[in-house]
């Protein structure tokens, strides 16, 4: 009765809002699914370590508490200390950028951004081909260019992990004289010390963990989730029973 | 309204004999809950009322306890929800809870206001109701508007950028006006802090009251019903309407079941998907306010997006911001356009029933139209559906006049 | 309709079946919105143990640091000073510390500390939370052998931070929980484990 058409409303309004306001077009090209595993507790932990080693250097994420990624990650204060805390000396410390964000303003023309909730603003996919996405271009102050930001100041960090590639961009000529530029795709010019194969897992770890820190309760909330809907399902049939047993008595 | 004798209602001894001297208690939950009637076949259309309260009382409970730990600064908003949700011991629920009721409040309010459109409850004598019912609607949408500013994100500056400056079409007043709303040369610290007063004190209270008076008015005349027939002409020998059952116990069970399924509903969500796909919490919004940055795609919140659509249709500033507000307005003329005989969709003919079929269409066509991009298509498309949202209104008279209705019965329909 | 159909013991039972179900979620919600009034973490992060070196405080003096917003004193009293600690028991209110919330354990003796030396104390009388003066002279006339004083309505400490007799404060300055790190690093906030 009551229960269907509500369960109907929520299917044609759902269905209304899952349209294509998702994050995977605005980048312009088409992205690559990051295909993350949240639940992959040891991905994770090599995604904290390549962080630390290679994006705290410039980039902050200074929501984020290393004691919260110690509990999650199942990593005790010791491994904390010896292998994540460069410039921290207390587990309830944030994670700060090792870099003066002045200096980086002044270097690279604008301050790196912080990354606690980039993966909630991009999603892992945008981030994922984003890091895969560095492309020679002589003419960039960085020697570099990105298939995913056009322009970017960040330069390719992870260049001897991954070497260098080259894009295929080509212009087509319209009818009415306008061009369209298309990726078509990138070649390797020098090798890193990572195949295609490891370097995609480094970021995916990479982005496994961006992901992680943009919401670390999201673990805990689909568990409790899990219970709180089931009390709401014994509730409602015992409050269904009383309701038909009120109104027997209506005609 | 009965002439409440003063012996009537009143407890006879004891504790609450002390406190009914002294207070109308016991005479107000006769009146008012265990004794107020309404028609026993309400369906699923009728429980929106309810759940707008259950929501209101999600917002004001859980937007307490937001309020204790946010800051109202340009400086610090953002960092003090990223603290709320991670600091703060179940500051996420808190504020999972507060987002999600936010859209759930739209969900139910506009399928609450829809009733009234299938039933003809805006019909005398209930156009009062109607009327407060719009200014809570308006009064909502303000504090939506206010809320959204809050959490000082990207979309917050720049949307509220946006809708702030159309104000600014108005002729002579316009510019003072923008000045006056913001409190400065353009949105800033100082307007963040007074939107948080809005948000927190003002608009509340304003909905406070406007509730109250919307369930007294209610009472006065009694609510209606899928038939749109007046129960209260059908009384038995006891005073009581025949077609009527007590609020309590019957509606009150009935409202529980409702209300727990709304629960399973809210809390799905809460917990399994409170982003909504960016509906809910825009992607943009995870980015602190940037006043040198714009997004690449600045849309409203989903709820405002049907009006926001009227909007953009019109090529001229002024005029997109007057049908704007004449779009979020010509409900409220509805007891008056309507002209039919019945006050039930059950008893009206085909035109009536093609009218309102084709005005749910539009009305969510606008809105998905309100979220795409400005292309040439999509303009065109909310023109022609712009049009066809006010032609429902302003051919109204006519259409209701000569549309041919069934003969209502005089007790309702009710299958037990 | 038989008489089963509106069974008042069945609608009874469910109505209280309800009410019980209703009210355990009820109370489940209240958990966390109370908890969330809990210290949160950034609380807790600010309130973390203090390290104070101790390395240059010459004997006879005193620093003052704060610890979760509160001030504590740091007083490195010289022999003399613990000399003079016995001589006026009599005069104290609570001479053996038997006021187990002022103090921890390890401070339940004469000096009221972990080390003899080392006085540490919060600078809050026990009265209503002003912060005492320190009175470190000696004025045998007044019968006063060092102490501290609390300017706002008079209250009196030794040189151990217990309150003499007569005063307004009720019991002695509280030792907060701390532990010798090194012998110049002292950690306020925390007796046990590590930093």
């Amino acid at each position: 009765m009551v229960k269907f058409k509500n369960i109907a409303s929520l299917v044609i309004v759902s269905t209304y809002l899952f349209t294509t306001q998702g994050l995977a077009a605005s980048a312009g090209v088409e992205l690559e699914s990051a295909d993350i595993d949240p639940s992959n507790i040891h991905s994770l932990q090599r995604g904290a370590a390549n962080f630390m080693n290679y994006c705290s250097g410039c980039h902050s994420a200074k929501y984020v508490r290393y004691e919260t990624i110690g509990k999650d990650l199942d990593l005790s204060e010791k491994m904390l200390v010896d292998n994540l805390m460069f410039n921290a000396e207390r587990t309830f410390e944030t994670i700060q950028a090792s870099m003066p964000s002045d200096d980086a303003a002044q270097w690279y023309g604008t301050t790196p951004p912080d990354l606690s909730l980039m993966a909630r603003a991009k999603g892992a996919d945008y981030i994922f081909n984003f890091l895969k996405g560095f492309y020679v271009e002589a003419e960039s102050p960085t020697g570099v260019n990105n298939i995913v930001l056009p322009g970017t100041s960040m330069p390719h960090v992870l260049w001897e992990l991954q070497g260098y590639q080259s894009a295929h961009i080509e212009n087509h000529e319209n009818d009415d004289g306008s061009v369209t530029t298309t990726f078509e795709g990138f070649e390797q010019m020098t090798p890193g010390m990572m195949d295609s194969e490891d370097y995609d897992k480094f970021v995916r770890d990479t982005v496994n963990f961006l992901a992680y820190i943009a919401e670390p309760i999201r673990g805990f909330r689909v568990m409790l989730g899990k219970w709180v809907i089931m009390y709401l399902i014994f509730f409602l049939i015992i409050a269904r029973m009383l309701k038909k047993q009120i109104w027997k008595d209506v005609k | 309204m009965a002439k409440i004798e003063v012996e009537v209602g009143k407890s006879k001894g004891g504790f609450m004999k002390w406190i009914d001297d002294r207070f109308p208690f016991t005479e107000t939950m006769r009146y008012h809950v265990t004794e107020y009637y309404a028609s026993k076949n309400f369906n699923f259309w009728y429980v929106f009322g309810v759940l707008a309260f259950v929501v209101l009382f999600i917002q004001l409970f859980t937007g307490i306890f937001l309020t204790m730990n946010y800051k109202p600064s340009a400086a610090e908003a953002f960092s003090s929800v990223e603290y709320i949700m991670r600091d703060v011991e179940w500051g996420w629920l808190i504020r999972y809870m507060h987002s999600t009721g936010s859209s759930f409040f739209f969900v139910v309010v506009y399928l609450h206001m829809f009733r009234a459109m299938l039933y003809g409850s805006y019909k005398k004598p209930r156009e009062l109701i109607w009327i407060i019912g719009m200014l809570i609607f308006i009064v909502l949408m303000a504090e939506a508007f206010a809320g959204y500013l809050l959490p000082w994100g990207q979309m917050s500056y720049w949307g509220a950028q946006v809708i702030i400056s159309l104000f600014g079409s108005i002729p002579w007043v316009g510019d003072a006006l923008v000045e006056i709303i913001r409190g400065d040369y353009s949105i800033s610290d100082i307007t963040l802090n007074r939107f948080f007063a809005l948000h927190v004190i003002a608009l509340p209270l304003a909905l406070i009251g406007l509730i109250f008076v919307h369930i007294v008015a209610l009472h006065e005349v009694g609510s209606n019903n899928p038939d749109g027939i007046e129960i209260k002409s059908n009384k038995g020998a006891d005073g009581v309407p025949l077609d009527g059952v007590a609020f309590h116990p019957y509606h009150t069970s009935k409202d529980l079941v409702a209300i727990i399924i709304f629960l399973i509903i809210f809390f799905s969500v809460v917990f399994f998907a409170p982003d909504m796909g960016g509906y809910f919490l825009e992607h943009a919004n995870f980015e602190p306010a940037n006043l040198t940055a714009t997004p690449e795609h600045i849309a409203p919140v989903w709820y405002f997006t049907p009006f926001y659509a009227i909007l953009r249709a019109v090529p001229d500033k002024l005029g997109g911001f007057i049908l704007f507000g004449l779009s979020v307005v010509i409900p409220l003329f509805l007891p008056w356009l309507d002209r039919a005989r019945v006050k039930s969709i059950r008893y009206r003919g085909w035109i009536y029933k093609s009218a309102l079929s084709i005005f749910v269409v539009t009305f969510l066509v606008l809105g998905w139209l309100g979220t795409m991009p400005a292309d040439p298509l999509y303009v065109l498309a909310a023109r022609v559906f712009s049009v066809i949202y006010f032609a429902f209104f302003i051919l109204m008279p006519y259409y209701t006049t000569i549309d041919k209705t069934k003969p209502v019965p005089d007790r309702v329909v009710y299958h037990g | 309709m038989t008489e089963d159909d509106l069974d008042p013991n069945r609608r009874h039972f469910l109505a209280v079946a309800t009410a019980v179900t209703g009210i355990v979620g009820v109370t489940a919600v209240a958990v966390p919105f109370i908890s969330s009034l809990k210290p949160s973490a950034r609380a807790q992060a600010l309130g973390a143990p203090v390290e104070v070196p101790i390395g240059s405080l010459g004997p006879g003096e005193m620093i003052r640091v704060l610890w979760r917003g509160k001030l504590v004193f740091v007083l490195r009293r010289t022999e003399e000073m613990l000399s003079r600690l016995a001589a006026n028991i009599e005069n104290l209110r609570d001479p053996d510390s038997a006021e187990v919330e002022q103090q921890p354990d390890y401070a339940v003796n004469d000096t009221r500390s972990v080390r003899p030396e080392y006085l540490i104390v919060e600078g809050s009388c026990t009265h209503l939370g002003c912060a005492p003066l320190e009175d470190f002279d000696v004025r045998p006339a007044e019968n006063w052998g060092g102490g501290f004083f609390c300017p706002c309505h008079g209250s009196k400490f030794d040189l151990a931070g217990r309150v003499f007799k007569g005063v307004p404060a009720p019991t002695n300055l509280r030792v907060p929980p701390h532990r010798f790190v090194r012998d110049d690093l002292i950690l306020i906030g925390q007796d046990s484990g590590a930093a």
